[in-house]
């Protein structure tokens, strides 16, 4: 038993927050602490200062451009980047496409997709969920019919995140609607900007338009855009998810939710008394950081089983539910502290407008629409639920 | 013990409830809220003409009804519709507070609120007040049998679109002294006010109000000098039972769309409401929901009670519809999916409205101190009370 880090750890973390202070701009960071939205550019700039560095694909093999970080190595990196209030690093083409490409793409495919993945100049979206198929991912229905050197694609995908910025999407598509509905799916990427693809925003409950329906009607894709096998691609997609899974727990983001939650309980007064001197908030707070404390550990116990070479399986479906459950608590308890300045619905703050007045502190704005977003924690990468199935199948046999 | 509504309540309430199924769809509200208004003047305006607004007030005070069992059936039939128009606002609690104070002096503008014609926003909350009703440090100064007033106002319900505003302000003593406050009426065109509105969001409106050398005359202050205090903690304790009782109509919807979309709703070739998993979750909101029930029968039992009794049941109750609204309101949308999410879809709207209810007239933890505060003192349970 050694809880400590390796001076190599140490120093890295430093660098890493050396970097961090020199190149993140004072506005960005001001913007993800308030919980403002960011917009295309900031988003992309953050990604082009990483690429710079050679940080941007933390897991890629070095040959492709990667920093072939270990896991406690990204775990370091999601605490000093949430710490230094850095936007979230876009996960889509770095963190779910990539992994599939190294497992079962080609050479060719490589070359020809991970590169502008890298430049900012691809922004990939995830095209799995349809209006019909949810949990049961494996009813999808959006066919794609092979004609030639080409497969002409039709039906819908839903939820999709930042679709709205994106211009190529990796799908899931039926390709043989006859076989068992696992073994007629394949993997395909598909340029958003062929004809017959439209992109439509769905306003979510915080007022912001963050997922989207993408509709294909007709749409042609080169056959060598298929990723691996034909009708293989639920293979492929198990293999995503349990990748999608990995960074799940999002301790970093906790860490930085209980830092700003108990400096607004510091500086907000409630009854003649600072909010954390109550003791009924102060017991919450409390018990929160207790549990992200033994968190922390449960993390990095199951990092560092991963890091020797055992496949994270049932762990992240643990690490999922617990870690989803805190940062909505966190979120509940950011929310209240808050109190009746939480009420006002100030879109043009959030939007980041200069001149938008907060009404109250600058923390106020963000934090019943930061609290109702975070729902989509416990529903997406697998729901809360599904996942205790298969924790109660796989860890305990039932 | 009889917990039957009588004649009057039921028809009441089979009523408005008929009305607004006929007249508030969700789509309705969405439409007025990306209008860029606050609410629906007409349909506020017909909601008045029914003798909704009437039925929150006593006869001697103009209307039909105003007990406890009046306003819970009210305003759960309005939480059940999402209602965003200003019946809390501008009759239960600043036209309560107008008909408690001084309902001879003003009656034809009592009368003008119960009909809808004039808007009353009640502005007395304050940037540093939180949920703490004794905290004004707007001042009203005394000069020449006048009274000059400067302070400002934040969470005004309503305040952009009111007529008149009912303004706290101190004449005496500390920030936080419950003796020393006054309020005056103060028609919203007074030179000195300055108003800006804002969307709530949960789609209700407040306003952020200034008042900078705002001067009225003596006969615009209402009741005793310095004596306001208990009349706005006994006006707030009405305006809990009604905020209470919509959220409880609130979670009937939600509830009741979630049981529905379960139903519905297909994963695995069968209704997710068919898994157990679910399905005691479901359950268990439902118990809830019936505690919830009882918290505002409760209340509104115990509206006309001594003040200390009352006090333990407002916070009481309080507490514990912002513990099953935040269950509510989560569950339902866990239980939905990303549908649940959706802002085109009703029960996020609900769901808003569920949470956000727990910053309006303290919340939780605010309630959990002031029970503790005052149960030691009262006896809550087991005494007979009339709700009317
Ligand atoms: C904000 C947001 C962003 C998203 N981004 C993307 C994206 O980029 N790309 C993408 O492809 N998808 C995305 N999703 C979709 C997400 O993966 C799905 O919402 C998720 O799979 C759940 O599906 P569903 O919403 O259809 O709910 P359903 O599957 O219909 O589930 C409804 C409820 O039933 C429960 N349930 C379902 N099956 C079972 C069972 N067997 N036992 C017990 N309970 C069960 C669920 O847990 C849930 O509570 C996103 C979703 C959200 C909300």
């Amino acid at each position: 038993m050694d809880l400590s880090y390796t001076p190599e750890q140490d120093a890295f973390r430093a660098e890493l927050r050396g970097f961090l202070a020199e190149n993140l701009s004072e506005r960005v960071r001001e913007k993800v602490r308030l919980g403002k939205r960011l917009t295309k550019v900031e988003m992309q700039d953050w990604h082009a200062m990483l690429n710079a560095r050679g940080w941007l694909a933390m897991s890629w093999p070095r040959q492709y451009g990667g920093a072939e970080w270990d896991a406690v190595q990204r775990q370091i990196f999601e605490e000093e980047a949430c710490r230094a209030h850095a936007p979230r690093i876009v996960p889509f083409g770095l963190k779910m496409l990539a992994p599939v490409l190294f497992k079962f793409g080609t050479e060719e495919q490589r070359q020809r997709f991970l590169p502008p993945i890298l430049s900012g100049e691809h922004w990939w979206c995830q095209g799995y969920s349809e209006p019909g198929a949810g949990s049961d991912l494996a009813s999808l229905r959006t066919r794609a019919v092979r004609e030639g050197d080409h497969y002409v694609v039709n039906g819908q995908k839903t939820w999709t995140t930042l679709g709205q910025y994106a211009n190529w999407i990796f799908c899931l598509v039926r390709t043989d609607p006859d076989a068992k509905k696992q073994e007629g799916i394949s993997f395909l990427l598909i340029d958003m900007n062929t004809p017959g693809v439209t992109v439509r925003p769905i306003v979510l409950i915080d007022g912001e338009a963050e997922v989207n329906e993408v509709f294909f009607d007709n749409v042609r894709v080169p056959a060598e855009n298929l990723v691996g096998e034909e009708n293989k691609g639920w293979t492929y997609a198990k293999y995503l998810l349990t990748h999608e899974r990995t960074n799940i727990a999002g301790v970093g983001f906790s860490d930085a939710a209980l830092v700003t939650l108990k400096q607004v309980a510091a500086q907000t007064m409630a009854g003649g008394r600072p909010l954390d001197q109550n003791p009924h908030f102060a017991a919450r707070m409390a018990q929160v950081e207790i549990d992200l404390m033994a968190m922390r550990t449960t993390n990095l116990r199951m990092i560092s089983a991963a890091a020797k070479g055992q496949a994270p399986g049932v762990e992240s479906s643990m690490l999922k539910v617990k870690g989803t459950l805190l940062r909505q608590e966190l979120s509940a308890l950011l929310r209240r502290a808050v109190g009746p300045d939480a009420m006002p619905y100030l879109p043009d703050f959030l939007d980041g407008g200069d001149n938008a007045d907060p009404l109250g502190p600058d923390h106020a704005p963000a934090a019943a629409p930061g609290y109702f977003n975070m729902r989509k924690l416990s529903i997406f990468g697998g729901s809360n639920e599904v996942q205790r199935t298969i924790i109660a199948k796989s860890a305990l046999g039932l | 013990m009889d917990f039957e509504l009588n004649e009057d309540q039921v028809m009441l309430r089979d009523m408005l409830r008929r009305f607004l199924n006929d007249r508030y769809s969700h789509e309705a509200r969405r439409t007025v809220l990306a209008s860029g208004q606050s609410y629906d003047t007409g349909l506020f305006s017909d909601l008045a003409e029914l003798g909704i607004l009437g039925a929150v007030f006593a006869p001697e005070q103009g209307g039909y009804g105003g007990t406890g069992t009046d306003m819970m059936v009210v305003f759960q039939e309005l939480g059940r519709a999402g209602v965003i128009e200003p019946v809390l606002g501008s009759a239960v609690l600043a036209g309560g507070l107008l008909a408690a104070l001084d309902a001879d002096g003003h009656s034809a503008l009592l009368q003008q609120t119960i009909a809808g014609e004039t808007i009353l926003a009640l502005a007395h909350s304050e940037p540093q007040s939180r949920y703490d009703l004794g905290h004004v440090t707007t001042r009203a100064s005394a000069a020449n049998g006048q009274f000059v007033l400067n302070g400002a106002k934040v969470h005004v319900l309503n305040g952009a679109q009111a007529d008149m505003l009912l303004v706290s302000a101190r004449e005496e003593g500390g920030p936080t002294d419950e003796h020393g406050i006054s309020l005056f009426l103060v028609p919203s065109t007074t030179a000195g006010v300055s108003c800006t509105g804002h969307l709530n969001v949960d789609g209700t409106s407040s306003a952020r109000i200034t008042l900078d050398a705002v001067t009225v005359d003596q006969s615009q202050r209402l009741g005793q000098p310095g004596q306001a205090h208990a009349a706005l903690e006994a006006a707030h304790a009405r305006a809990t039972l009604a905020l209470c009782a919509e959220a409880l109509g609130a979670m009937e919807v939600a509830k009741a769309l979630t049981v529905a979309y379960l139903q519905e709703r297909k994963q695995f070739g069968v209704p997710i409401g068919s898994f157990q998993a679910l399905q005691h979750r479901l359950a268990g909101m439902l118990i809830e929901i019936e505690q919830a029930r009882s918290a505002v029968i409760n209340l509104a039992g115990h509206l006309e009670a001594d003040r200390l009794t009352r006090e333990c049941h407002v916070s009481a109750t309080k507490n514990l519809i912002g513990r099953v609204g935040a269950l509510v309101a989560e569950e339902c949308i866990q239980m939905h999916g990303g549908i649940g999410m959706t802002d085109e879809y009703a029960l996020s709207h609900y769901a808003r409205r569920l949470v956000m209810i727990d910053h309006i007239f303290g919340d939780v933890d605010h309630h959990l101190d002031r029970f503790i505060a005052f149960s030691g003192g009262s006896e809550t349970t087991g005494e007979n009370a009339n709700a009317g």
